[in-house]
């Protein structure tokens, strides 16, 4: 689906961190139910043919989230997301990590920062991912990673476009 | 050495570099011109471009000109698209997900 909602997707490879930046098309509390409440989580945070299935959920500091992703032949993988600050509608920090399916955890994981803001009736999300090990960026993104390597796309998306443009 | 194309854009200057050679093919000189770093420096910034054949170069009469080797940019393109799509697909179905509610509440 194409739309004009913003999209930053930024690598720090240095930093260890992915920051992501979107917009929603819908107020403040809506998203933020999207992103803390399980029945709407369990809706997209799987990227389709995966599926997304909460066992636990218990949004509170000091809570957690036990869920699996599961494969179209149904094969779950279990990660586990714990809430470790919580300002409602604003921002909330969580802990990341796999885990296997008794909950015990695979560290490291990933720290996760997640800021709300809204403007013009837009939700902005703003997410930081900070990883403790590069191994386990690896392994989020199930490919290798390159040494030194910092890159943005919009450098990307500039270089294309410019290219486009040239031909 | 061996160098990869990652490496390559890990630096401004180098992607600077890139940005001016997509728009034209040009030699040494007038890169470093476009750059407040010694000629030297962008010369050294060129080479490591070349070594990861993000940039070609190109004998006419008695200059060098150098220009981007589309190829090698999509290669990078291809290879953070699938890193992006990572977060872009779970984010376009919350979309779905946010209207529909949004039509629900109606």
């Amino acid at each position: 689906m194409k739309n004009d909602l913003l999209f930053d997707f930024t690598v720090d490879k240095a930093a260890k961190t992915v920051f992501i930046n979107r917009e929603f098309a819908a107020d403040l509390s809506l998203v933020w139910d999207a992103f803390t409440k399980q029945e709407i989580l369990d809706q997209w945070w799987a990227p389709k043919p995966f599926t997304s299935k909460t066992k636990i959920m218990d949004f509170k500091v000091g809570g957690r989230r036990f869920y699996a992703m599961v494969s179209p032949e149904g094969k779950e993988s279990w990660s586990i997301q714990k809430y470790t600050s919580i300002s409602p509608k604003t921002n909330f920090k969580m802990l990341n990590a796999f885990a296997d399916k008794d909950e015990n955890l695979e560290l490291p994981g990933s720290d996760w920062d997640l800021n709300f803001s809204e403007h013009n009736g837009k939700t902005k999300v703003s997410i930081a991912i900070k990883n403790e090990s590069l191994a386990r960026l690896e392994k989020m993104v199930e490919m290798g990673f390159k040494e030194g390597f910092t890159m943005t796309l919009n450098f990307l998306e500039d270089l294309l476009t410019t290219l486009s443009q040239r031909h | 050495m061996r160098r990869d194309v990652f490496q390559a854009i890990a630096d401004p200057t180098r992607r600077a570099i890139i940005l001016l050679l997509a728009t034209q093919a040009m030699t040494p000189n007038a890169i470093a011109e476009e750059f407040k770093s010694s000629r030297q420096a962008v010369s050294k910034h060129i080479k490591i471009l070349s070594e990861c054949e993000l940039v070609k170069q190109e004998q006419k009469g008695r200059e060098i000109y150098y220009h981007i080797n589309s190829g090698k940019i999509n290669e990078i393109d291809k290879w953070v698209e699938q890193f992006r799509k990572i977060w872009e697909t779970p984010f376009n179905q919350l979309d779905k997900v946010l209207a529909t509610i949004k039509n629900q509440k109606k």
